[in-house]
């Protein structure tokens, strides 16, 4: 087993690892960029070393510095997370050169399912059902013409090494073919310095469901069921839950053998994810791997009631899975909901900041995997993902309500979040009847939000608040200060000087 | 201790005393009976006739809103005595702070302590998001404070320097 684990990842899935360490007797190793210095990664970890600029290239994506604090702490192997260096082959094929075991894939697995087309290649031999369409970049405006016509309009334009919805386009009709083609071209060569883009048959208000796949280096693959990631907001995921309400046991057996042959097609290790795109007849198509750890994992973690995370470890240790497919057993229902720091009443615009208030939920069938802590604040430069909150139950309804009950226990003050954006997914009837596609969050917010009146009672009560907060917690601009350093003392001054100017009041 | 409170625009004028442990209060004349306990900063729990309130409190450079469960209320809150100190005070005379308007980093100092600055005269430069601001003064006086210092990041609200 190893003795230390460098985490190059940061924010909520970097203390998710470190705590995974700390329980299998893991020294755990954290790397930080000169705003990430006060980030609880940091404060969780059994060792720290700066890497450099806020800038994530000049930091979490710098191969060589990363590396360089690897050797200097000792640790004999790296978990990437997710985002970051967690799908790029040269650097597990850099971790694989420099002696320090890479916790994932190997880097010839990544580069097999890292381009959409080669995937699509060797899904191709490996007989898998795939939207169809190109396995290979378009030529011209003409070859995409040909091909659109074949297999019929509406079409979507893939950028090969696409990812979050960029040099992507519907095209609906052949006039509008070339141009869409060009601009998805020129987006994908901006976004991931290669221009090379497929065409493959849109397929209208899909569901996206995945099947999660642990390998060991042995030769053992199982899948862990679905997770239902239809709630989506620009092609990103809000909202994910486990099992699917469309996916009947005949149809999770038949989705986990594919996604093992997949996985197997592919000399897959490691935990992995297999994406479908599912049609409203339940036809499921093979739409790419991810080669890493899922933000939503948690979900398939409670309802498999294993550990991902330290899976992942043993498996890169060299252990065999301790399991075969047959002890694999659903039990139960988990939602997660993604909290970020975003405004839901102004366009999801992100919102950092300092969090002045935290009061996180708990009790029964709560989990919540957070990356902040009250007077931290919330740096401009990454990722607006603040935490997971998890509910788990006997059943989906239970799930739901407990879910519920805890985002009304929740509350982050000084920056904005989209905390009341799952209350109202998680009360609306198509949730609840599961009438989910990848159209439904667009649908949900173009209807006006139910306007909660002002309740005349509620008012009162606040107004009288108001008056006890007036003599009893004079608040003051000055203590949201959070300077540091030499200037605490200075602080600390003009906080009293601004206490007895209110009190004054 | 008397408040006029603004609520989502409505007005209320509360009273307020707290004689020997217990709380007096009326609202708009009518007393009601409540019981209300500090449970951490920004937090209260009260009970009114029974029934049991946690009540959030939420303040930003230029506002303050309360929750009450999870709907937002936009209050202000004035104490009738102290609106001639107030006014005096945005009048231009007395101390004035320099709030920081948003997150940012501070990448420019542009006058030293105990400079006279006239209203509206840029004292440093703020960057958010890329994007670079000057913040100017509040008024013509005396820099009696500079607290920020170049390269220091600033959170919202946080004061960056005093002018009187």
């Amino acid at each position: 087993m190893f003795k230390k684990i460098l985490i190059a990842n940061r924010g909520e899935i970097a203390v998710r690892v470190i705590r995974a360490c700390r329980e299998l007797g893991i020294q755990s190793v954290a790397v930080y960029s000169e705003v990430d210095r006060a980030s609880l990664h940091v404060r969780k970890a059994d060792e720290a070393y700066h890497i450099g600029p806020p800038a994530a290239t000049e930091s979490y994506l710098n191969i060589d510095k990363i590396l360089d604090a690897a050797r200097r702490s000792g640790a004999d192997a790296i978990h990437p997370g997710y985002g970051f260096l967690s799908e790029n082959s040269r650097f597990a094929h850099a971790c694989a050169s420099a002696g320090i075991k890479f916790i994932g894939p190997t880097a010839a697995s990544m580069e097999m399912m890292g381009s959409k087309t080669r995937a699509r290649q060797h899904m191709e031999k490996a007989n898998i059902p795939f939207v169809p369409g190109t396995s290979r970049g378009l030529e011209s405006p003409e070859e995409a013409a040909r091909v659109a016509e074949r297999i019929g309009y509406p079409v979507m334009l893939k950028a090969a090494a696409g990812g979050g919805g960029k040099g992507m386009r519907l095209v609906h009709a052949p006039e509008q073919l070339a141009s869409a083609l060009a601009s998805a071209q020129s987006e994908a060569q901006r976004a991931f310095g290669d221009n090379e883009v497929y065409i493959e048959k849109a397929i209208i208000n899909p569901r996206h469901i995945e099947m999660q796949v642990l390998a060991d280096e042995h030769g053992n693959t199982v899948h862990l069921g679905e997770r239902e990631c239809s709630i989506q907001r620009r092609h990103q995921k809000v909202l994910e839950e486990s099992p699917s309400l469309m996916v009947d046991p005949d149809m999770r057996r038949r989705m986990g053998e594919v996604a093992v042959r997949v996985a197997q097609a592919a000399g897959y290790t490691n935990a992995g994810t297999i994406e479908f795109l599912v049609d409203q007849h339940k036809n499921f198509y093979f739409l790419e791997m991810n080669t890493r750890l899922q933000v939503e994992h948690p979900v398939t973690e409670l309802t498999t009631g294993l550990d991902l995370v330290h899976l992942q470890i043993r498996i890169a240790a060299g252990e065999k899975l301790p399991f075969t497919q047959d002890d694999i057993h659903l039990r139960g229902h988990a939602i997660e909901c993604r909290i970020y720091a975003e405004d839901p009443d102004n366009d999801f615009f992100p919102s950092p900041g300092k969090i002045t208030l935290l009061l996180a939920p708990s009790g029964p069938g709560i989990r919540r995997d957070s990356g902040i802590y009250e007077g931290w604040t919330v740096p401009i430069e990454y990722d607006p993902l603040l935490a997971k909150l998890i509910g788990y139950g006997s059943d989906r309804a239970q799930a739901t309500s407990r879910l519920v009950r805890a985002l009304n226990e929740y509350f982050v003050g000084g920056i904005k979040t989209n905390i009341s954006l799952f209350r109202r997914i998680l009360n609306d009837e198509e949730f609840h009847e599961g009438r989910l596609d990848t159209g439904y969050l667009d649908r949900l917010l173009a209807r006006p939000a139910a306007h909660q009146p002002i309740d005349a009672k509620n008012a009162e009560v606040a107004a009288i608040a108001a008056g006890l907060f007036a003599v009893l917690d004079p608040a003051t601009l000055a203590q949201n200060n959070g300077s540091a350093g030499s200037e605490a003392h200075e602080t600390a001054n003009w906080k009293k000087t601004a206490r007895a100017e209110s009190l004054r009041e | 201790m008397t408040y006029d409170v603004t609520i989502e625009g409505k007005n209320y004028r509360l009273e307020l005393n707290h004689p020997e442990g217990r709380w007096e209060c009326r609202l708009d004349g009518r007393a009601i009976e409540i019981d209300a306990i500090l449970a951490r900063r920004d937090v209260l729990s009260i009970i009114i006739a029974g029934k049991a309130y946690e009540i959030k409190r939420e303040r930003t450079v230029t506002d303050m809103h309360l929750w009450v469960g999870s709907v937002r209320y936009a209050a202000q809150v004035r104490d009738p005595r102290s609106l001639r100190s107030r006014a005096s005070a945005d009048d231009g005379k007395g101390p004035r702070k320099l709030i920081a308007p948003m997150p940012g980093k501070v990448v420019r100092v542009l006058v030293k302590e105990n400079a006279e600055v006239d209203a509206g005269q840029g004292l440093l430069v703020l960057e958010a998001m890329k994007m670079q601001n000057e913040i100017k003064s509040p008024k013509k006086g005396v820099v009696r404070k500079m607290v920020a210092t170049e390269g220091a990041s600033v959170s919202a609200g946080d004061v960056l320097a005093v002018v009187e």
